[in-house]
This record gives structure tokens, C-alpha cells and sequence, in this order.
């Protein structure tokens, strides 16, 4: 039975294929009844690792004051982020890690229904995860598993998105003025819970808050997935501590030790630059520098590579992920594509598309039913200060050398139609 | 000495807008809008007192084709959370 204070924690026994039911439980202890998790959860200070970083046990405790029996507890693994792997990665090893999480949180918030979201793109997923599920099925007990296999889209993981397809079979998020809002599932009020964050759970009720808060940061405890892509030897989705400089997780991952930039968070995240090596990686070091832990993301971009050019890609691709539901997303964010596009490969007027796009992400930010044009803006504001002096270069016009190379390094997946981009 | 809700702020359902542009005829003094059409509205809230505000708030929320538009309620001038 696991009760070291090392690494890996989430990742324990990992084999390269799903640990059954049976194993599962050698390796980790039979389930307890989660009689004290309400107390342990509040201790232990874990905080969502699905990117927005709030705290679980606030989340909690606000759908324990709900009244009802009906209540609804919502597993997110819809992984929306194109460089991230973490809960495909932990639900192809622990998947029974991550549904004890669940079963213990809906025994706490008294939900009947447990619903795993897994996106119905990775089918070696789903099959993982019906298989788990079969296994508890058989075995009895416990709150009611229910399998949905929304579509992969990026803002289909934003919990009121996902909602709304568990209501209505759309994943388009909602607008919710107030918050923080209570997300109901037909009538049943719904908490939504991240994969990882549940397995964590699982983890904590275990073996405790003291326990999980021996890694980690005082205000960030505890371990996280990190997937790392770009200029590594290869992929890799790493457990570490939070508060780990970002140079040893760099070195772990087999990544270019002194690059350009790191993209941090995800899509939604911000370009930090490579000389801050030397920070913790953790929001409260992150955050001051422009950066945010959010996904879990790190993507190494080499010395050498044009940020802008990367910046732009992830950009169009943004905007035409956005679900068109709110005007400044739906027009702002190809806006925001097209000027970076235009400093990129050169305009008539640069130094006018500067201040126009600078103007643009001041206006778009904070006006989307949700967070999905903050984070674009957030992505390109950051470019323009780390990337300032080669923004710089372009504006004057002298030649970028990355841009006669096809090599890219932040993954970002073709378009399906191009021309969505254009609007009437 | 504030009562509970002295002020006010204009808030716009940005799913539901479409950009018709009738609140910025009708509350020009709350509402300004962008490149696209697409209303801009201020979190700071405004005092009941000034009874022109109110009165154009109000003119541009029953003049939304959408419905889009609402008057909030809040208990002071300092800035709301969204």
C-alpha cells in the first residue's frame, strides 16, 4: 500500500495499461467511506486542475447547501486543450483512481448520479473508461456511472458547456452573471469536478490532508500532471510537486534547457519567457510573472523560433473554436487572428495594426457569456510583451528567418474548413 | 448613509445580443459601442438619483429587440465582480 511521501502519487503503478478494479485496490488500499473527507478536503487546500484553480472544497460546499436529493456530480476529463494529455494519460493508467475521487465526492455533496465526460475523439479512452465502469457495475455499490461521449471541441469542456450537453445535447456554454452560479442538470444542481482533481480526492481521502500537503507549496499543495511538448525528446506527461522549478521539470522532460519561451496553461495560458527558468511552477510564483499554471500545460519553444508566427497559429485556431454565441468572441477573436497575421507576414501600415490590435484586446476582454476570449486575449497580450523586441522586427520590417522554415512547435491541429473563418 | 440599493448597473446578456445597436441610441451616456456593433457597458455602477441615467437605462432595456438588457440593483458605486 502507497503511503510514501515521493513521487508519483496520481501516477502510481503505472504500466502502460489501465490497473483493473482488483489492482487498483492492491495497490491503493480498499475505498474507505468518505465520513471525515468534508474536513480533510477543506485541510488539505486542493485546488481544481482543470485550469480556473478553485479551491474544491469551496465548490463543495456550495452544492452541499443545496437542497435536494437529486443532485448531479459531473467528471470532466474533455481534455479541450490540444497540447494536453494529462487526464487521457491518467485515465488510460488510474481510471479507478479518478472514479473513487468521484464516488467520494458524490457520497459528500449526496448525488446519485455520477456523469464521466470523456470527448468521444480518443475511442481507446472511452473503451478505458467503460471498462472501469463495467468492473464497478459488477462489483455493486456506490453512486449510479454514467458514460456521455461529448464531441471534441475546445470550449466544449467549460463546465456550463458541458452542462448544457448533458441538458440539451450542445455544447455551447452559458451565461451566468452571477457567481459563483450553481450549473443544474435538468433540475438536479451539478458540481463539476476535473478529472485529475479527482483522483487527488481519491488520494486525500485515503490517506489524509496532512499527507497530501507534505508536496507542494503552503498555498499551492500538493502534486500535478504536466504535459510537456515542443522541444523535448519526446512528449511526456509528468507528475511533479507544485513549487518545482521549472528548469528541473524542463530537465525530467528532456527538453531544450535554455529556451525562447514556454507556453504555459494552454491555449488559454500566456507565453513566459525562457530566461524565468528559475521560477517555482506554481500560480503564486507564475502570476506575477504573466504566467498561470492553468492545464497543465508546458510547451518549450526553442531559440530561433518566430513567437508571433506561433502566437498567430494559435490564435486563428482559437477563433474558430469559439462556439460564435456572443459577438465580441464571434468577431473579435478572427480580429484579433487577422492583425497578427498582418504584423506577421507584413501590412501597409504595421505600426497602425499594432496599436489596433492592442486597442482590440482591451475591448474584448471581460465581454464572452464565458472565458474563452479572456484567455485569447490574455495569450496575445503576453506575446506582445515576451516577444516585444522580435514584434518589434517584424513592425520594421527586417526578415524573420523562422518564417522560411516549416518547423512549428506548439502542436495546434489543422482547421476543419478555413473558410469558417470568414464571416458575412 | 446608503440605503441597500441606491445604484444601479446595466448589464447585457452577451449570448443573447446581437448587435442591433438600439441601447447605444437610447442610453448613449451608459452605453458605447465597439467596432462590431456589440454594446460596451461599464461595470461602474450609477446612483439612482440621477434620474436622466435611470430613465434612458430603462428606455434601453425595453428598447432591446433582444431582451438582451437588464437593470441590476447594488448596493454600492464600487465595482461588482462580473
Amino acid at each position: 500500500m502507497m503511503r510514501d511521501v515521493t513521487l508519483p502519487r496520481v501516477m502510481w503503478g503505472a504500466s502502460g495499461r489501465p490497473l483493473t478494479l482488483r489492482e487498483h485496490e492492491m495497490t491503493f488500499g480498499a475505498a474507505k467511506a468518505g465520513a471525515a473527507l468534508a474536513g480533510e478536503l477543506e485541510a488539505s487546500g486542493l485546488m481544481g486542475r482543470g485550469g480556473a484553480n478553485f479551491t474544491t472544497s469551496k465548490k463543495v460546499e456550495l452544492l452541499r447547501a443545496q437542497r435536494g436529493h437529486h443532485k448531479v456530480l459531473v467528471v470532466n476529463a474533455m481534455e479541450g486543450e490540444p497540447v494536453g494529455h494529462k487526464d487521457r494519460t491518467l485515465l488510460s493508467t488510474n481510471p479507478h483512481l479518478a472514479l473513487d475521487g468521484a464516488q467520494y465526492l458524490a457520497a459528500l455533496i449526496g448525488a446519485r448520479r455520477v456523469a464521466v465526460c470523456v470527448s468521444r475523439k480518443d475511442s481507446a479512452i472511452v473503451h478505458h473508461v467503460q471498462r472501469a465502469l463495467h468492473e464497478r457495475e459488477r462489483r455493486g455499490g456506490g453512486p449510479e456511472f454514467i458514460l456521455h461521449t461529448p464531441p471534441w471541441r475546445y470550449v466544449a469542456g467549460e463546465e456550463s458547456a458541458l452542462v448544457h450537453w448533458l441538458n440539451d445535447n450542445e455544447t455551447m456554454p452559458q451565461y451566468r452573471p452571477q457567481r459563483p452560479h450553481v450549473l443544474h442538470v435538468g433540475r438536479s444542481p451539478a458540481l463539476v469536478v476535473n478529472a485529475e482533481t479527482c483522483a487527488h480526492v481519491g488520494l486525500i481521502n485515503r490517506f489524509g490532508a496532512h499527507w497530501f500537503r507534505e508536496l507542494g507549496t503552503p498555498s499551492s499543495p500538493g502534486s500535478a500532471l504536466v504535459s510537456v511538448s515542443g522541444a523535448v525528446r519526446r512528449p511526456t506527461v509528468l507528475e511533479v510537486a507544485l513549487g518545482t522549478p521549472l528548469r528541473s521539470i524542463l530537465r525530467e522532460a528532456g527538453a531544450d534547457p535554455d529556451p525562447l519561451a514556454l507556453l504555459t496553461g494552454g491555449y488559454g495560458g500566456a507565453w513566459l519567457d525562457g530566461e524565468h527558468l528559475d521560477a517555482a511552477y506554481s500560480n503564486e510564483s507564475l502570476q506575477p510573472l504573466g504566467a498561470t499554471v492553468g492545464a497543465g500545460i508546458l510547451v518549450v519553444v526553442p531559440r530561433g523560433a518566430c513567437g508571433l508566427a506561433e502566437t498567430q497559429r494559435i490564435v486563428k485556431w482559437m477563433a474558430n473554436e469559439s462556439s460564435r454565441q456572443c459577438g465580441p468572441c464571434a468577431f473579435g477573436l478572427p480580429a484579433l487572428a487577422e492583425d497578427l497575421g498582418a504584423l506577421l507576414h507584413g501590412a501597409r501600415d504595421p505600426h497602425g495594426v499594432l496599436v489596433r490590435l492592442k486597442e482590440r484586446c482591451s475591448v474584448i476582454q471581460g465581454r464572452g457569456a464565458c472565458r474563452h476570449p479572456d484567455g485569447v486575449v490574455r495569450l496575445v497580450a503576453s506575446a506582445l510583451t515576451v516577444f516585444a523586441r522580435h514584434i518589434e522586427d517584424h513592425v520594421s520590417g527586417s526578415p524573420c528567418e523562422a518564417l522560411t522554415t516549416p518547423r512549428r512547435w506548439v502542436a495546434v491541429p489543422a482547421l476543419e474548413h478555413e473558410s469558417e473563418l470568414v464571416w458575412e | 448613509m446608503t440605503r441597500r440599493s441606491d445604484h444601479f448597473v446595466l448589464r447585457v446578456d452577451p449570448i443573447l445580443c446581437d448587435g442591433f445597436g438600439h441601447c447605444h441610441e437610447l442610453a448613449p451616456e451608459l452605453v458605447q459601442v465597439d467596432e462590431w456593433g456589440y454594446p460596451i457597458i461599464h461595470d461602474q455602477a450609477t446612483s439612482t438619483s440621477e434620474l436622466a441615467l435611470l430613465k434612458s437605462a430603462r428606455l434601453a432595456v425595453r428598447g432591446c429587440p433582444r431582451q438582451a438588457l437588464r437593470i441590476e440593483r447594488v448596493t454600492s458605486h464600487s465595482e461588482t465582480p462580473r
